[in-house]
């Protein structure tokens, strides 16, 4: 098994500050069954773009780093067995079917430290 | 001892044919691109060695195949850790490995019934995730055998910079865990797809390359049709892998009349039609007719049926027009590019005149996506001196020379362009 990034690429991210339940809804059933599946081994929902600080050497500007259509919404970790397999988990991502899209990137590495957590 | 003339050809013909079937049976066990190579390199190379003094073998493919694999399991025992491994997905296949020590009689005797391997090669070198141009730089290298360099001149790229290519996809297959598989049959006509491209797009390549002296290479050519038999041979049953064998065959049996004795680009109508090769029409017409009993034709079945149709022809003239329209809008239906809506103006222009043809031409070119495209300048130009606007065709023939870079054909396109200067409009 491998371990693949899945970043989702949106008009913009639903994971607003003051989102309701309602709002997130369809990402939050995705993760579900991802869970349920056994591949997602973690994921981060991004606040929308108007959150989003950029740093460049000359000066920090606001938005996101490129300026384009689509912003990372947010992004997850699966584990598949091979590129296809993690390429036919990735397409269920509810996003494609709204004119967004994903990337997928096989893991290097990773650290996550035991003592934070986002919630 | 066996005649070394004898054994060279042997190996060269080992070499074209079962280049593809020895590499990717040996793929399985080496579970590495790199490593799989390096022993089918070495298992052509003590081929010379052996055959001269023991005899060419009966089967040529599976002693090569023994040969290889058995290097690719010594080198595996000496080096387990570094090789990054392709995810196969497959039962380990202990049956055929067959064990170190001589090849024995019995050992080639197994390897004779391996398994086919080469659609999972096939497969995984047209992989939708790597880019089109290392689709047909890996095909070319690792089903045809082509060494880098000569991949490099075909695509006038520095061989250094195919060399490159050829690694970066190599590493992407490994990295990103490509599967030594055929896909599964949910995503067969989508994985399908981009293999019959890529054959496709060498078959034309070669056979108008894009630029250089030469309208044809042959080599090219060449490799396409032996793929596209090898496509066939291994999926029989599916419509679109006769419909490409068809195309090209069709399209190849006219090879001989596109260039004149002088290098001159002749056009359809010019062609001498006896010196076809009709042998190869009518085996694609065969395969047409079946196609398009079996399923709805798709992309490729009616292609081949357009072309096939214009070389049934007794005469330019006596080409059956309405009906090619009539195959053209059921091909815009499953592929609607704009580059099928160029090719229907020609036989449009047939049916209903240059001025009808002239309003689809006005609708590509407010369409934008063709405007560098050199074929619908010289299409247009065509069009526009047949109805007469001999000026404004000049002007056409002008544009499509300054976008192409075939020798052949910019030489055909510098004939128009003077012969619609000295006519007065």
């Amino acid at each position: 098994m491998a371990q693949y990034a899945v970043l989702i690429y949106a008009h913009d991210s639903a994971h607003a500050p003051d989102a309701t339940p309602a709002d997130i809804e369809t990402c939050d059933r995705h993760s579900d069954e991802l869970t349920e599946s056994g591949s997602m081994v973690a994921a981060y929902a991004l606040t929308p773009r108007d959150m989003a600080t950029s740093v460049r050497a000359d000066a920090i500007t606001d938005g996101p780093f490129i300026d384009s259509k689509e912003v990372v919404a947010g992004f997850y970790v699966i584990e598949a067995p091979d590129l296809d397999a993690a390429l036919a988990i990735a397409r269920t991502n509810p996003v494609i079917a709204d004119g967004g899209g994903v990337e997928i990137r096989p893991i290097h590495s990773s650290f996550v430290s035991d003592s934070q957590s986002a919630g | 001892m066996t005649d070394a003339r004898a054994v060279e050809t042997a190996i060269a013909d080992a070499h074209r044919r079962e280049w593809a079937r020895v590499l990717a049976a040996t793929v399985r066990v080496a579970r590495d691109l790199d490593l799989a190579e390096e022993c089918v390199q070495e298992a052509y190379a003590s081929a010379m060695r052996m055959w001269v003094s023991a005899g060419i073998p009966d089967n040529p493919a599976a002693w090569l195949t023994t040969t290889a694999k058995r290097r690719a399991i010594d080198a595996i025992r000496r080096d387990t850790a570094l090789r990054s491994r392709l995810p196969l997905l497959v039962e380990p296949e202990t049956a055929d490995e067959v064990p170190i020590g001589d090849a024995t009689e019995e050992a080639e005797d197994r390897c004779a019934i391996v398994p086919d391997e080469r659609l999972r090669l096939i497969f995984t070198c047209c992989h939708p995730a790597l880019a089109q141009e290392a689709q047909v730089a890996l095909t070319l290298r690792l089903l045809c055998g082509v060494p880098t360099a000569d991949i490099a001149r075909a695509f006038l790229v520095a061989e250094p910079a195919m060399a490159a290519r050829i690694t970066r996809a190599k590493r992407k297959i490994s990295t990103t865990r490509i599967p030594y598989r055929v896909p599964a049959a949910a995503d067969l006509p989508e994985r399908l797809r981009s293999v019959l491209a890529v054959v496709h797009l060498l078959f034309t390549t070669g056979y108008t390359a894009p630029s250089g002296p030469s309208l044809v290479r042959a080599d090219l050519v060449d490799r396409a049709m032996h793929l596209a038999r090898m496509l066939r041979e291994l999926m029989p049953d599916d419509t679109e892998v006769r419909g490409l064998h068809a195309l090209l065959l069709v399209t190849d049996a006219r090879r001989a009349t596109r260039v004149g004795a002088d290098g001159r680009l002749a056009r359809l109508k010019e062609q001498d039609r006896s010196r076809w090769d009709r042998a190869a029409l009518a085996h694609a017409h065969d395969l047409i007719v079946g196609c398009l009993r079996a399923a709805p034709p798709g992309r490729y079945v009616l292609q081949a049926a357009i072309a096939s149709l214009y070389a049934q022809a007794p005469s330019f003239d006596q080409t059956d027009w309405p009906q090619i329209v009539a195959l053209y809008d059921r091909l815009l239906e499953v592929w609607p590019s704009p580059v099928v809506a160029l090719n229907r103006a020609v036989p449009l222009a047939m049916v209903a005149g240059p001025e009808a043809a002239l309003a689809e031409i006005e609708k590509l070119k407010q369409d934008g996506r063709l405007s560098g495209y050199q074929y619908l300048h010289a299409v247009e130009a065509d069009l526009l001196s047949r109805a007469g606007r001999i000026t404004e065709a000049a002007d056409a023939y002008r544009q499509a020379f300054d976008l192409a870079a075939n020798e052949a054909e910019r030489a055909f396109l510098a004939e128009q362009i003077a012969d619609h200067h000295a006519t007065p409009a």
